[in-house]
């Protein structure tokens, strides 16, 4: 059982705060933003910073609930729905961090993606916000396909990711969304 | 004209529209899974409101936080209210909630529609 005290240790050298492994329906997300939010709350984090985590933390869960259907009928390989979400939390900053599998075929869309907002001040981010939202239809997974630049928008910082294979077939997205607690 | 008036919960915002006593308000927080659903019986009551709409509404937005899939919605929401003469939006947000402030400026440039900015 030496995995319980490394895996407590790992938690506490990386600061996490939450952690959460498994399913992703509403429902967690519910529940994990009750307990995140408990917690914001009872640190005593200002106000501003604190919305702006449980923005980032909504967006990155709902996310991981919208594309984890797609792993569903992989029946018998590695890949499952299933999906990692924590939080960290130092003197300097939170950091809302995912992990989910997504199809092999999606990465370099997905890339292109990350590394054109990326590229993008504060004022570009809000024009694609604008455009996106002005032409943009809600997807079957209801998704408006502004989280990303959502996350952008409220960290002010780049968007941090890396791409781990898992399989032939599949890759496992990493995404790490920091949100400063120092004052603008 | 029924009012519609849906109780919050905790992924869904208060919403009471209701014509006789001119109070048109969503408040609370907005993030459901399926925000295309939610929303629809709102467009619809205010497209069939258009249609025999009082003199003067004034619409009010009280969020405290909403997803992106419901900014979508709620733009959806403003573009039926274009519809409307004599509309206002009364857009509200915590003073210290400056994400709210700009999201309700930028809202106010995608649709033609007087928007006033209050505190709460």
């Amino acid at each position: 059982m030496n995995f319980i005290y490394e895996l407590h240790r790992t938690m506490m050298s990386q600061k996490l705060i939450l952690v959460y492994d498994g399913d992703f329906t509403q429902e967690t997300t519910k529940s994990i933003l009750a307990m995140a939010e408990r917690n914001l709350d009872s640190s005593g984090e200002g106000s501003g910073i604190k919305r702006k985590v449980f923005n980032v933390m909504v967006e990155a869960l709902q996310n991981i609930v919208k594309h984890s259907s797609e792993q569903g009928t992989t029946a018998g390989s590695l890949v499952s729905k299933s999906a990692i979400f924590m939080i960290s939390k130092d003197d300097k900053r939170y950091c809302i961090l995912t992990g989910n599998p997504i199809p092999k075929s999606q990465v370099q869309k997905l890339t292109d993606n990350l590394n054109d907002l990326n590229a993008k001040d504060k004022e570009g981010l809000k024009e694609m916000y604008k455009d996106i939202i002005k032409n943009t239809q809600i997807s079957e997974k209801g998704g408006a396909g502004l989280g990303f630049v959502d996350m952008a928008r409220k960290s002010g910082e780049k968007l941090e990711f890396t791409f781990d294979e898992m399989d032939s077939a599949f890759d496992f997205f990493c995404l790490k969304v920091n949100i400063s607690r120092e004052k603008e | 004209m029924e009012i519609l008036n849906l109780k919050g919960t905790e992924d869904t915002p208060d919403i009471l529209l209701d014509k006789k006593n001119g109070i048109f308000e969503i408040s609370g927080r907005s993030l459901p899974e399926d925000s295309a659903e939610f929303y629809k019986p709102v467009i619809e009551w205010i497209n069939a409101y258009a249609g025999d709409a009082n003199p003067t509404t004034e619409f009010a937005f009280k969020l405290e936080y909403f997803n992106t899939a419901s900014s979508k919605l709620i733009l959806d929401v403003l573009s039926a209210l274009e519809e409307i003469k004599g509309i206002k939006v009364l857009w509200y947000f915590h003073d210290d909630d400056e994400d709210m402030e700009e999201a309700g400026q930028e809202f106010s440039e995608l649709v033609e529609i007087p928007f006033e900015f209050k505190t709460y």
